[in-house]
């Protein structure tokens, strides 16, 4: 299989072109189609997940017959610490406050450097937390509790 | 005349002691960006658009527009001084400009890009103020096959422009153009692709895919090889040009600041094309071309004036048609709907004081940009070297705070990483986020028209052909793909994007 594909950045593009392109098409058949008169909700998008599916197929094809260089290396420990910090913050957010999420998000992600330094980050959260609370909430007046219900506020 | 009554309501509505401070702190923003590493207009403009829904239609646009332009005179610095570009728009001031630096002559290759900027600036917020106004009545004559052309027109001049495999980037227009489908269609009131959710109804914001993928997805892969700035220069000194000087940038700010106006204007154009054609121009037709990526002064002056005329005539579509030629367009566009104004030629009739005061904030804003600039070299400086490490956790809490802050909801949140994901993976993949978020800004737009204009033609799909103005449209998109094909455009086009790397 992988012998096959010599561009994996094509072959994987025209994946996800013909993966996405045919779920439009496919979903969209539960709306109504209309006529080129009266376009239903699902003839434009059909019309272009059409399309999409045919370009994702022609890099496939394309990804067989030509050559081309091999994908860089995903750095995942430090996708998954920062995208986790992210969700972690929404999940924070409302019950446990804003302080706390802050503190989360930034220490986390913070972590995924190669330069992380506990000191650092820890000033850098509590800054951060300052200065969140002083300009959104104070400031702003944006309607975000600063400790959540979940520590009894 | 009427240009100088239209400029004297513009700067009347601008000088405004409110407006000047959005201005001022607008383009102060503009040039921390620039000079900070890994942050772009694109992203802080996302960042900042949830701040600008209580302040008056006319502040923010300024404010916002500032960092915009603004981002080119910081990126210039650090082009200039670390041999890094703060922004795509100043890949090849470094060339020359940090050959520059090192030969001694920092203050004057920073002054150069200062004074070829204002001088471009200046220029190009006279051409914003002669061009606007016959191109918005222009396009009050369009019906919906017009608009549906130059949408298609918009859309494709904006990958001939990209990076890479021109079939991938049309994929990303088509993504994004599906993107923007999803939520309930305006027409029938069907619930589209929300597979359910409630909290997708309104469609996907686009603050959340611009966050995700510009600057979410770019603070991982500059995650990937973290590098540490150092600074050539600690002090700055010798900003004076000499005369000789004065007489070798005449010629190359002029150069680059028409090239850059003309292309500014182009969809799918702005100031990263601007820059690149200019500095290959100006090393073609210089006396001095032995010089180039040696230290030649004409090398900083073109390159520096098209940006800053480039990223200012880009206003011009976006203002008169209400169509976007770049990410940041697109927001603008999106700041204007958030304040309730509809983009499009009725803007500059239904509200000239709008209109003619972001014309006239720009000048003001350029003004502001070289006092910044030249005096307060030294802040930059020090601004340069800003260790990535602190910075990137900074920039994560403003993009969660903003998000979740536009309707005070966690699933935007969880919305934005899955988006800063996908931005990564198409970095990975070698696909420019771009054109897909240009795709997304318009893809509602671009479904309404083509029912608008299939409506009226009964259903006859040759109306987009027999429709002289749409025809003209749809006839250089399609000569603009075929030139990207051409072996010779195409050896020629990564040629261009070679010096980059």
């Amino acid at each position: 299989m992988t012998a096959l594909i010599r561009n994996p950045k094509d072959f994987w593009t025209g994946a996800i072109f013909l993966l996405v392109g045919s779920g439009a098409v496919i979903i969209g058949q539960d709306y109504a189609m209309g006529s080129a008169v009266k376009m239903g909700p699902a003839y434009f998008p059909t019309v272009l997940g059409g399309l999409l599916a045919l370009i994702g197929l022609i890099a496939i094809i394309r990804s067989l017959l030509t050559s081309g260089t091999a994908i860089g290396a995903f750095v995942w420990r430090e996708v998954v610490l920062v995208l986790a910090a992210i969700l972690l913050f929404g999940v924070l957010v409302r019950g446990a406050g804003l302080v706390t999420a802050v503190v989360v998000l930034v220490l986390m992600s913070a972590y995924a450097s190669i330069k992380f330094r506990w000191t650092h980050a820890l000033l850098l959260a509590a800054g951060l937390a300052v200065f969140t609370v002083l300009v959104f909430v104070k400031a702003l007046g944006l309607p975000i509790s600063l400790f959540g219900p979940w520590f009894g506020f | 005349m009427e240009l100088f009554a239209n400029l004297s309501l513009g700067f009347d509505a601008a000088l405004t002691l409110t407006n000047l401070l959005y201005c001022l702190g607008g383009v102060f923003l503009g040039t921390l960006i620039g000079v900070l590493p890994g942050l772009g207009p694109v992203a802080t403009i996302a960042m900042l658009l949830p701040a600008t829904f209580g302040l008056p239609p006319l502040s923010a646009l300024i404010m916002l527009s500032g960092i915009y332009y603004g981002a080119q005179y910081g990126g210039s610095t650090t082009a200039i001084l670390v041999n890094l570009p703060g922004e795509s728009s100043s890949v090849v001031t470094a060339i020359d400009g940090y050959q520059m630096a090192r030969q001694g002559r920092a203050g004057a290759a920073l002054a150069t890009a200062a004074i070829g900027s204002f001088f471009a600036g200046t220029v190009a917020t006279f051409l914003l103020a002669l061009f606007a106004p016959p191109l918005a009545d222009l396009a009050l004559k369009f019906g919906p096959a017009e608009y549906f052309s130059l949408m298609v027109l918009g859309l494709v001049a904006s990958v001939v422009l990209a990076h890479g495999s021109l079939l991938n980037a049309i994929g990303m227009i088509i993504l994004g153009l599906l993107l923007g489908l999803v939520g309930t269609d305006v027409n029938s009131g069907a619930a589209r692709y929300t597979f359910d959710m409630p909290q997708l109804a309104d469609g996907i914001g686009f603050v959340v895919v611009a966050m995700g993928m510009f600057g979410i997805g770019e603070i991982v892969r500059n995650l990937e090889h973290e590098e540490s700035r150092t600074l050539l220069v600690k002090q700055v000194s010798g900003l004076m040009l000499t005369k000789e000087d004065f007489k070798r940038i005449i010629a190359p700010v002029l150069r680059g600041t028409f090239l850059g106006s003309a292309l500014g204007i182009l969809p799918g154009g702005g100031a990263m094309l601007a820059s690149f054609a200019a500095y290959s121009i100006e090393k073609k037709v210089s006396k001095n071309s032995a010089q180039f990526g040696k230290g030649a002064i004409e090398g900083v002056a073109a390159p520096e004036s098209a940006n800053n005329a480039g990223a200012q005539t880009s206003f011009i579509p976006m203002l008169t048609l209400g169509i976007p030629s770049n990410p940041v367009m697109a927001l603008m566009i999106g700041a204007m709907i958030i304040q309730g104004i509809q983009p499009g030629p009725a803007v500059m009739t239904e509200q000239p004081q709008l209109f003619w005061g972001i014309i006239a904030s720009m000048w003001i804003g350029n003004f502001f940009l070289i006092v910044l600039n030249l005096p307060m070299i030294g802040l930059w400086v020090r601004m340069i070297t800003a260790p990535y490490h602190l910075l990137y956790p900074a920039i994560l809490v403003f993009c969660a705070i903003g998000v979740f802050s536009l309707n005070n909801a966690e699933f935007d949140v969880y919305l934005m990483a899955l988006f800063g994901l996908l931005g990564y993976i198409f970095i990975k993949l070698e696909c420019e986020p771009a054109p897909m978020l240009l795709g997304f800004i318009i893809g509602p737009m671009m479904e309404e028209y083509l029912r608008r204009a299939m409506l009226l033609s009964r259903g006859d799909p040759t109306v987009f052909l027999t429709r002289p103005i749409s025809a003209v449209m749809l006839v250089l998109a399609l000569l603009a793909m075929i030139a990207v094909l051409l072996p010779a455009i195409r050896s020629r086009r990564e040629d261009a994007f070679h010096e980059e790397d």
